[in-house]
């Protein structure tokens, strides 16, 4: 911040006029500029103050304690109209977290691979990756999650007539049910059957990375990990009394009861989200691997590295540098449009929001929480990402 | 940099309607030349776009009644349109007028909003349309149900406390948007859609293929008095608003049409010589002319002709009068009298 | 006896497996068996899905008119029962809706005005793109332009009949609030910039603040704001016009990313170059505005497309609180018409095709700006 270097810093100058004297001018200036922003606030607000109490409308957050009224069709936590608006704005900021986590994860592995797409020396796969880049790219998210929208409720079956793969899993214009397991003692005894298994494949991760860095063996890891894994789950499995229940969606009346429900809404709102974004990080990727010097992969390659693990080991880690800042915004893109769900009837922080507002008239209140909650996810998205892009910086020695 | 400055200010001062909300809101109407009504837009029968692109519907013709009083022009009117969200905002901050936008009269919004009712114009009530293939018959059996509707309505509300009352399960499903609504619905996204039942016949009358594939159950859930609503710092722009409601009920009353209103003004009796103006001058009290209420009734006609125009048995809405019939033919339509 | 060439040897030609069509395959696409399996996917996947699109697009594609003409009903009738008998594209939508897809509610005999507000933009934007005229007349221009078009789309001077902003929309909206966001962000942008670069710390932290809140917020609620709070925030007898409002949101929003932007190229500039400036004794406005700015300018212009092409895409969202621009128009062009709503697919393409031609279009260009203006300040 101080490549402005006028003389200043010691202070007056000895001989020049008051207004040519940089540290009273600074000081005026900001004088002023404070006045300023101070007098158009208080005009604002004064205004404020009158327009609220024209139409009777309290300042403050007592609203949040009065009972909402409405229902929400997506809850991930138990939730009635007979709720608060304050546990109704919980509801909505767990849906936006919710659609803005899993769409993240996904984009960021479809991205990857789009973006080594990209680069790929087959004329084909570059080509195609580069329309859908270029496709995504240039058309506004909200068209597209119109279009989504459109295209899931018209083209695929209703209720009645929905595809069913594979039992327990149907796929309708309602939305995607999955089976599930049914939380009884069979569910936990699964569940610490697979916590086992997760703590001995651990172990023995470790213990191949002491003996690799010891003495150069390499040991098998991915293999192992996932037996060890499965054979926790199936030990667990086995050893519990009743067995494990399945959750099966059925068709009861007019929707499907039981089992987990994915909603349309989030679905369409997640394909549109992943498919968005993930054309923008592998941008990134593909402009962070070719900032990676190209001797590095001619080393990998003279060492023998397959193609797959020169990039997973020599590459990648490089380019990482290169990628997670442009990616880091991309992040807290998704979160701030996962807010366009509103238009496509998410119930999201915005929608519920935009509710309360309507219902209450407490548009202040309702907006500045809507913003503050975002500021906060954006600043905790932003710290998080700082501290991973500082753990892969380079360490110079 | 002086002279984007200057654009600057001629930019802002072009776009600045200095509307004195405050001050009369009939003398900024006479000054401005028209009539700003905060209108929907989209809803078929109450405020829609015709074949030629000209707005026409229920509550389009209140705002042109109003016009064609103050202006003896029913067509000095500027039609903005608002989301179900932006529609009390919009009447609150002066940007329009007068509010025709199938506006629920409600405790809520008359006292704690700076909003005053001054007439209803079609009594309506909440309901429910299905698929025919769905085999219901009645709400009662919607347990279970995804339900579309919209979002900042009473509507929202009066589901969730229907289902609730009623100990039933159903999934929201709630939009921004009236036409990502009717996409929702009609595509099966949802079993129900739920809404004023009049404004819901528009919509089951416009369906994609065939409306008779929609029925719209019997139970009512609410009552929707749709209203005219103004700000309520202006008493006199109160009563304008309110009286030319009530002349065009108080016409049919009397049987004043606009085809025979020439003959009418030859009317012997006193009632339609007060009301078209011929005897006394009633208009002053509400700051305009005394054939204000002929101007209105030449214009669009009486409440009769209004309903049937866009929402009777005759149009594709295919609405009886019901609850919507004058006081003395079996319905609770009843304007205060005028004299 | 030996044979002694006093010329070189002609170069003997690549061996025919590396050249012509089958070393472009070998090399392009069977380079090794990972590449060839690769392409066999996809071309499986191209022989599955290319047919069946191109017959939708093109083979069985309606792209005209049927019905007597001025009997608008009878020719909605007609044309969609062909187009349901044909099974592909309806391409007839845009045949019969192109006036309301381009110009929204804008009054039919009027609608020559938008028509050449578009042009006027357009060729403003094109105009723009051309290095050479990147001279202080632009600036005069550009400003002289919007005033046109503010004129030609509102009229009510010059015989031009009054149209009320409500009426406005379709194209003219979009590149208008894309054009007017652009004209006013940028000069605010550039303000914020070097608000956050100076030394009083007052206006700094007022800078940062201001730049941080508003990135940090997604546009829809800086719409809500402007559309449910801005009436609030003024004195009862002043209204704000809702366009004016929304276009007021997108330039507070897009000036925040701007001001990043330019603060990039603002840190890309040695510091030599400040030193210098203040050695030759110019003062703080002649030093931004003569060296600093220009260069940092110059750095920030591939970058600044790229936020411009987030502006163009983010001025979409005024469908949330009801405009009508391009995407509103499209969408209302087949949803609020019942008989045309089965063809929703051929209205979205057209709506995307027209985001796309000017957001490609962008983007390439920066592109070669680039490279272009790359003088070697890279090291």
């Amino acid at each position: 911040m101080k490549n402005v270097t006028h003389p200043s810093g010691a202070g007056a100058i000895p001989g020049s006029s008051f207004w040519n004297q940089p540290v009273y001018r600074s000081l005026i200036i900001q004088a002023i500029t404070f006045a300023l922003i101070a007098g158009t606030g208080y005009y604002l607000i004064s205004n404020l103050v009158m327009n609220l109490n024209a139409r009777n409308i309290p300042i403050g957050l007592d609203f949040l304690a009065q009972r909402a009224g409405f229902d929400i069709g997506d809850a991930a936590i138990t939730y009635t109209a007979q709720d608060s608006y304050g546990r109704a704005f919980v509801v909505g900021i767990i849906n936006t977290l919710k659609v803005s986590l899993i769409s993240i994860l996904l984009a960021t592995v479809i991205g990857i691979v789009i973006g080594i797409a990209r680069l790929s020396p087959n004329w084909l796969v570059k080509n195609l990756t580069r329309g859908y880049v270029e496709y995504m790219r240039n058309v506004p998210l909200l068209l597209q999650l119109f279009f989504w929208y459109a295209l899931l409720t018209h083209a695929l079956p209703s209720a009645r007539q929905a595809f069913n793969p594979v039992p327990g899993v149907f796929l309708s214009n309602r939305g995607l049910f999955l089976p599930t397991l049914e939380s009884d003692s069979g569910f936990y005894f699964l569940l610490f059957g697979l916590l086992a298994g997760l703590t001995a494949a651990l172990i023995w991760r470790f213990r191949a990375n002491t003996l690799q860095k010891g003495t150069g063996r390499q040991l098998p890891v991915f293999w192992p990990f996932i037996a060890l894994l499965a054979t926790g789950g199936l030990v667990g499995w086995l050893l519990s009394p009743q067995g494990i229940t399945v959750d099966m969606p059925a068709l009861k009346g007019f929707n499907f009861k039981g089992g987990i429900e994915i909603t349309t809404e989030f679905f369409c709102l997640m394909i549109g989200l992943v498919t968005y974004t993930s054309a923008f990080i592998a941008e990134n990727v593909r402009s962070g691997i070719l900032a990676v010097n190209k001797g590095q992969q001619e080393a990998a390659s003279s060492l023998g590295l397959s193609p797959v693990r020169s990039q997973r080991l020599v590459i990648l880690p490089q380019a990482l540098r290169v990628i997670i800042p442009p990616t880091t915004s991309q992040y807290m893109n998704v979160i701030k449009n996962s807010s366009l769900g509103v238009a496509i009837g998410y119930s999201d922080l915005v929608s519920v929001g935009g509710t309360t507002l309507n219902q209450t008239g407490q548009a202040v209140e309702c907006i500045s929480l809507i913003m503050l909650v975002y500021l906060c996810t954006s600043l905790a998205t932003s710290l998080f990402m700082n501290w991973y892009n500082a753990s892969v910086a380079l360490t110079e020695r | 940099m002086k002279s984007f400055k200057l654009l600057t200010t001629g930019f802002l001062a072009l776009s600045l309607a200095a509307a004195s909300a405050s001050a009369a809101t009939l003398d900024t109407v006479k000054e401005r030349g028209k009539l700003l009504c905060g209108s929907n837009g989209k809803t078929a029968g109450f405020s829609a776009p015709n074949a030629k692109g000209k707005m026409s519907g229920f509550d389009v013709d209140f705002c042109r009644a109003i016009s064609a009083a103050i202006f003896n022009d029913p067509d000095k009117v500027e039609y903005i349109p608002l989301t179900s969200k932006q529609r009390l905002t919009a009447l609150q901050s002066g940007e329009i007028d007068v509010l025709s936008r199938t506006t629920t009269w409600t405790m809520s919004r008359d006292s704690g909003m700076g909003l005053s009712f001054a007439a209803t114009t079609i009594y309506d009530g909440q309901g429910f349309m299905v698929h025919k293939d769905l085999g219901v018959t009645s709400a009662l059996e919607l347990a279970g149900a995804a339900v579309c509707t919209r979002t900042g309505t009473t509507t929202e509300l009066n589901m969730a406390d229907f289902f609730n009352k009623n100990k039933m399960e159903y999934k929201p499903v709630v939009f921004e948007d009236r036409s990502e609504e009717k996409s929702a619905f009609f595509s099966g996204r949802c079993d129900v859609m739920t809404a004023d039942r009049i404004a819901m016949a528009g919509i089951r009358a416009n369906a994609p293929g065939n409306p008779d594939d929609y029925i719209i159950l019997p139970e009512v859930i609410s009552k929707e008095p749709l209203a005219l609503a103004v700000r309520s710092n202006d008493s006199e722009w109160f009563s304008l608003v309110r009286w030319v409601a009530y002349a065009l009920i108080n016409a049919e009353e009397m049987g004043v049409t606009s085809d025979n209103l020439a003959k009418m003004l030859k009317s012997e009796d006193p009632a339609i010589q007060r009301l078209l103006g011929v005897n006394g001058n009633l208009g002053e009290k509400v700051g305009l002319k005394k054939d204000w209420a002929a101007n209105a009734i030449g214009a669009v006609g009486n409440y009769s002709e209004i309903f049937e125009r866009h929402v009777g048995p005759n149009s594709p809405l295919k609405i009886e009068r019901g609850i919507n019939a004058l006081w003395n033919q079996g319905g609770i339509l009843y304007a205060a009298p005028i004299r | 006896m030996a044979i002694i060439h006093s010329e070189p040897l002609p170069s003997r030609p690549a061996p025919a497996s590396n050249s012509g069509l089958t070393g472009w395959l070998k090399g392009n696409l069977f380079s090794s068996p990972f590449n060839t399996a690769l392409t066999l996917i996809c071309v499986y996947g191209l022989w599955q899905a290319m047919p069946g699109l191109v017959n939708w697009f093109f083979l069985d594609a309606t792209w005209s008119i049927f019905g007597p003409e001025g009997n608008a009903n009878e020719i909605t009738k007609q044309t969609v029962a062909v187009c349901k008998e044909a099974g592909g594209a309806c391409w007839s939508l845009i045949s019969v809706k192109h006036r309301f897809m381009f110009f929204g509610f804008y009054p039919q005999d009027e609608q020559w005005r938008p028509l050449l507000t578009c042009f006027l933009l357009i060729g403003m934007v094109l105009i723009s793109g051309i290095r050479a005229y990147w001279k202080p007349w632009l600036i005069v221009a550009w400003l002289a332009a919007i005033v046109v078009c503010f004129i030609l789309m509102m009229g009510g001077v010059a015989g031009l009949t009054y149209v009320a902003t409500s009426k406005w929309g379709g194209l003219p909206l979009t590149l208008g609030l894309a054009v007017f966001s652009v004209v006013f962000a940028l000069p605010l942008g550039i303000a914020l910039a070097l608000g956050r670069r100076s030394q009083m710390n007052l206006i700094r932290t007022l800078c940062v603040s201001y730049i941080e809140l508003v990135r940090a917020v997604p546009l829809i609620s800086i719409l809500f704001m402007a559309s449910f709070l801005l009436p609030l925030f003024m004195p009862e007898e002043l209204t704000i016009n809702k366009l004016l409002r929304a276009q007021i949101g997108i330039i507070m929003f897009a000036a925040a990313y701007m001001a990043e932007v330019i603060r990039g190229g603002l840190q890309a500039i040695p510091k030599g170059q400040y030193e210098a400036a203040d050695a030759m004794g110019l003062s703080y406005w002649q030093a931004t505005f003569k060296v600093i700015l220009p260069q940092a300018l110059k750095v920030s212009i591939p970058p600044l497309v790229g936020t411009i092409i987030g502006t163009f895409k983010d001025s979409s969202l005024v469908v949330i609180i009801g405009l009508f621009d391009v995407l509103n128009t499209t969408r209302v062009a087949f949803s609020s018409d019942p008989p045309w709503s089965p063809f929703y697919l051929e209205a979205y393409f057209v709506g995307a095709t027209v985001f796309f031609i000017f957001c490609f279009g962008m983007s390439q260009y920066s592109q070669w700006l680039e490279n272009h203006l790359d003088t070697g300040h890279k090291n």
